[in-house]
């Protein structure tokens, strides 16, 4: 197990030089002179020189390159052409408002995922297994920023409804802006998990209902064992495996849904930070930004990998 | 119907058991009817070829059918009592503790993701309310019993660092935790090597005599039957078609069927000159199942009153057999004899 | 039985590697020894059977023999042209020489295509008749095979287990071939039917000369239909003999224990079994000196080291050999069980 870790780690490397190339080129992919971008079209020749200057676009891209990543390594990314402020100070204020927005909704997602799965798959065919697949559709289908809105609308601000429609009436039970407090977290949250948990859903459906089949859950019945032991510990170690991978590839997506639902919500995180910055044509913010998600993309992976493996015990790398 | 031994030295006696798989369109009727015994310390054997009934009997018999299948109706006698009308918690109390069973598939009836010493010590904990360590060492003794090498390290593997004989070797392990009464075992032998069924067998028989078990054998070779059972109950299309004593079975079988199975099968200890002997067409599929007698379209003494369905008679022996060739009624040729070419030994 | 000696297919030393691959970057650190030189010689119009456990090597040296896996060495003599020379277009051209009918029959073939979209196809493939001659084929081909003309359009899970051989068997029939390689061609089949096929087998053989490398695990199938047979253990052939020598009077400790260890029908007079003790050993390392040795009554200390050729005895029939040390000591009762 050890030694599959630190290969694990090590087959990290390449996917972060990978990814570093990326960022790097991004700002040299954007056509025309990016210091002209950034410092807006009608800027002054100064300007736009003393930008180059700065950032030291008049050197050859490899060298370019090498200095990105070297002070990227040592913690410097450059600092924001709007604020002047150091990228690693920008960032790092707003780094846990996402990590705990996409925490929590990832705890949201697997939580209502794995319980409406399972109820499906233990009554498939039945009512509630309908009902819960058809929710499931709803929530997959749902752009997360219209869901968030009128999130907003109904407990946020609150509606025209009756009062004696429970929860619709026009209390704000929840605020719509902001991050810290529980009012402030819980619509978020919801807004994000939700095509999570419709995903984990269906995938814990199909994947206990063809391990349920299995031989060895009879032989869990032939041995005496109550049901609800069959299915919580006989059959949902196993169909956990694949809903795993599904989780963290899902994370992928919660991240890039933390751009929009920040938005909505106003939250200032790091995916509202890129799309303000982006405006703003501050590049050095984008780039590190965007680094510092790949990061947390890829170290999600390797914890995924390494649960994967410690679950399914067939897979013998060494 | 009564078999041969009386009841309170039986102790399964499984009466006019029907099991059906219900689809949008019909129902399949698996086992439809079955109706045989197993006398106390013996080995009764239930062949058959695919689609006889022969596993759906034997989950029946432990309740262990799924939707869409069902048991609708008949009974299953376990010591006197009809296990069709205990509570689910009652059927637990009895699974792996006195019956118990063990599968055709060793490689995928253990559970990948627990050691083997954590499956097999689960019927301790269910069974005789063991605390962990007692379990895994009551797993340990009984993985000695079965003849596993090293069994203290063997205990804390996972199932697919096992090969297929050491698999089933534990899955024996674990259905014999309790000291079960009776064990039923399907196909054990089919999924393994002829080498390593040989000592699986050798092993079923061995324990069988230690711990004083009756053994249901539910198996599609008749080689199997011949070496560990005492009697034999044939399966065609969801009926018993003849039971008898193993001796018999193999010297006079009675039932066309029967003589069909033995004759094309090719022997390996003698040699044979012409063609095997063959039971022309095939299995009916559930749609197209024969009214009277099931065998009949198959059968090379089919007559007129075999478009009726004959009943299992019992004769002075106590043996039975579902064909009206034996009865009263019989219309077809009177001389007919139905033997089996390959019985008709030299020796 | 055989009709002629004439050599049809000759092998020579054949050997199967696979690699394993493991480590860093994902180089191969060790191979698993399927098939380790092995040389047997299959005349025209007999049938030739290959036993063993699983893991043996029986399978790989059928697929080896059609160059479905490319064998690591040795040499393949098919009508006097070596196979191993041939390009790939040779090879396919050949293919219609040599047909294959495998274990499971809806496997290998095309679910969406009826039983006459199968068949031209094979001929087709090979440029055998105009379109019509194919037509008049496929119908008499299904004859040939049991099946009704009337069953020509219907697709592969329209048909029985049973019927799906029998499909499979009128493909490999259709070009032709002179040699068939059945591997476990009857085993996922009930006895009824086994019986059946195994029959359809015996009389196309007799009606076209028809040669089979017949696969199986199956003992009293392989007493059946063979002329010959060849026993292998862990790559290696133990022992090879015509059908009568090899089951009345087998020489290697490891055919006799496997011929012992067949359940039998014959419920008078039961015979003396040898159980062997212990699971076949891995092939990616297997044992030293006869590969046998670990699980062998007889093994001494020279099993341990020395490997055994194939050789023949006196007593023995001709084209009887045996791959043990101890043929004639255990024989005449000089060395006993050292275990």
């Amino acid at each position: 197990m050890f030694k599959f870790i630190v290969r694990r780690v090590l087959q990290t490397i390449p996917v972060l030089i990978g990814v570093s190339i990326l960022v790097f080129s991004l700002m040299h992919l954007v056509p025309g002179n990016p210091a002209q971008i950034m410092a807006g079209e009608s800027a002054p020749k100064e300007q736009v020189e003393n930008i180059e200057e700065r950032l030291g676009l008049n050197d050859p891209l490899p060298v370019q390159y090498w200095n990105y990543i070297s002070n990227a390594v040592q913690g410097d990314l450059g600092s924001s052409i709007r604020s002047g402020r150091d990228v690693t100070t920008e960032i790092s204020g707003r780094f846990w408002v996402t990590v705990e927005l996409a925490v929590y909704s990832t705890i949201l997602s697997v939580f209502m995922g794995l319980i409406a799965g399972i109820v499906s798959a233990t009554k498939q065919y039945t009512f509630t297994d309908v009902i819960i697949m058809i929710i499931a559709l709803f929530g997959l289908s749902m752009p997360n920023f219209w869901l968030g809105l009128m999130l907003i609308q109904w407990f946020a601000i609150g509606t025209d409804l009756p009062s004696w429609v429970p929860f619709f009436d026009d209390t704000a039970w929840f605020k719509p802006s902001g991050w810290g407090s529980f009012e402030q977290i819980v619509l978020p949250v919801i807004t994000l998990g939700t095509a999570g948990a419709a995903i984990v859903a269906r995938m814990t459906r199909s994947s206990m209902l063809e391990v349920v089949g299995q031989d060895y859950i009879r032989t869990a019945r032939a041995k005496g064992v109550k049901e609800r032991v069959v299915i919580y510990r006989h059959a949902l170690k196993n169909a956990l495996i694949p809903v795993v991978t599904v989780v963290g590839l899902q994370f992928g997506t919660l991240l890039g849904g933390t751009v929009l639902t920040e938005t909505v919500f106003a939250i200032n995180g790091m995916g509202k930070l890129i799309i303000d910055s982006i405006q703003a044509r501050d590049f050095p913010i984008v780039q590190g930004t965007i680094l510092v998600v790949a990061l947390l993309f890829v170290l999600v992976n390797l914890l995924v990998d390494i649960t994967y493996r410690f679950l399914n015990k067939r897979i013998d790398l060494d | 119907m009564s078999t041969k031994t009386n009841s309170n030295e039986n102790i399964l006696e499984v009466n006019e058991l029907k099991t059906s798989f219900f689809t949008d369109e019909m129902e399949v009727k698996a086992v439809d009817g079955v109706t045989f015994a197993i006398p106390k310390g013996k080995t009764v054997g239930l062949v058959g070829e695919s689609g006889s009934g022969k596993s759906i009997s034997s989950l029946s018999t432990l309740r262990l059918i799924e939707r869409p299948g069902k048991i609708v109706g008949g009974e299953i006698k376990f010591k006197g009592e009809n296990l069709l009308e205990k509570s689910e918690a009652q059927m637990r109390k009895i699974r792996g503790n006195e019956i118990s069973m063990i599968f055709q598939e060793p490689m995928t009836s253990l559970n990948p993701t627990y050691t083997v010493g954590q499956q097999i010590s689960e019927a301790y904990k269910i069974h005789e309310n063991l605390g962990k360590k007692q379990a895994i060492e009551r797993s340990i003794e009984m993985l000695k019993l079965v003849g596993i090498p090293s069994p203290e390290k063997r205990v804390n593997q996972y199932p697919h660092e096992l090969s297929g004989g050491m698999r089933q070797r534990v899955m024996i392990a674990m259905a014999l935790a309790c000291n079960p009464e009776l064990l039923i075992a399907d196909e054990p032998t089919t999924a393994l090597d002829v080498t390593i069924q040989a000592q699986i067998l050798e092993l079923i028989k061995d324990l069988q005599e230690r711990l004083n078990m009756s053994v249901l054998l539910i198996t599609h070779d008749l080689g199997v039957v011949a070496e560990t059972c005492d009697y034999v109950a044939v399966m065609y299309c969801g009926k018993i078609v003849e039971f008898a004593d193993v001796n018999t079975i193999f010297s006079n079988p009675k039932h066309p069927y029967t003589v069909g199975l033995l004759d094309s099968l090719p022997p390996h200890d003698r040699d044979i000159k012409d063609d095997l002997p063959v039971i022309r067409g095939s299995v009916p599929s559930p749609a197209e199942m024969p009214e009277g007698c099931r065998f009949a379209p198959r059968c090379p003494f089919a007559s007129e009153v075999c478009k009726t369905l004959p009943t299992l008679e019992t004769d002075e022996n106590g043996n039975q057999i579902r064909c009206w060739i034996y009865s009263d009624k019989w219309d077809g040729d009177p001389e007919v004899k139905v033997h089996a070419k390959n019985t008709e030994r030299t020796s | 039985m055989q009709k002629t000696q004439k050599e049809l297919l000759k092998v020579d030393n054949l050997k199967q590697y696979f690699p394993i691959k493991g480590g860093f970057f994902g180089r191969t650190v060790n191979h698993v020894k399927a098939v380790d030189d092995v040389s047997f010689t299959v005349h025209e119009g007999e049938t030739l059977s290959i036993v063993g456990e699983s893991g043996c090597g029986k399978s790989t040296t059928g697929r080896a023999i059609l160059r479905l896996d490319e064998p690591t060495s040795g040499e393949i003599e098919f009508d006097g042209k070596n196979l191993l020379e041939f390009s790939k277009k040779e090879m396919r051209q050949n293919r219609k020489n040599m047909q294959v009918i495998f274990q499971d029959p809806y496997a290998s073939i095309n679910p969406r295509q009826t039983v006459r979209q199968i068949l031209n196809e094979a001929m087709e493939i090979q440029n055998i008749g105009t379109k019509e001659e194919r037509n008049d084929r496929i119908i008499e081909l299904m004859e040939t095979v049991g099946l009704g003309a009337h069953q020509a359009d219907r697709f592969p899970h329209e048909f029985s287990g049973g019927q799906r051989q029998r499909i499979g068997i009128a493909r490999a029939l259709s070009v032709n071939p002179q040699l068939i390689v059945c591997d476990e061609a009857v085993s996922a089949l009930d006895v009824s039917i086994q019986a059946q096929v195994i029959n359809l087998l015996k009389k196309l053989q007799r009606d076209f000369d028809l040669t089979y490398l017949f696969i199986s695990h199956d003992l009293g199938v392989v007493r059946h239909i063979s002329d010959r047979v060849i026993v292998m253990y862990l790559g290696k052939i133990v022992e090879i003999a015509d059908k009568k020598s090899l089951f009345t009077n087998a020489q290697h400790p490891y055919t006799k224990s496997l011929l012992s260890a067949i359940p039998s029908t014959n419920t008078e007079g039961k015979k003396e079994r040898i159980i062997l003790k212990g699971d076949v050993p891995s092939p990616i390392d297997p044992p030293t000196g006869c590969r046998f040795h670990t699980r062998c009554p007889f093994a001494t200390e020279k099993c341990a080291k020395e490997v055994p050729t194939l050789r023949s005895e006196d007593y023995m029939e001709e084209g009887h050999m045996a791959a043990c040390h101890y043929i004639e000591e255990i024989k005449s009762g000089e060395h006993q069980p050292t275990r």
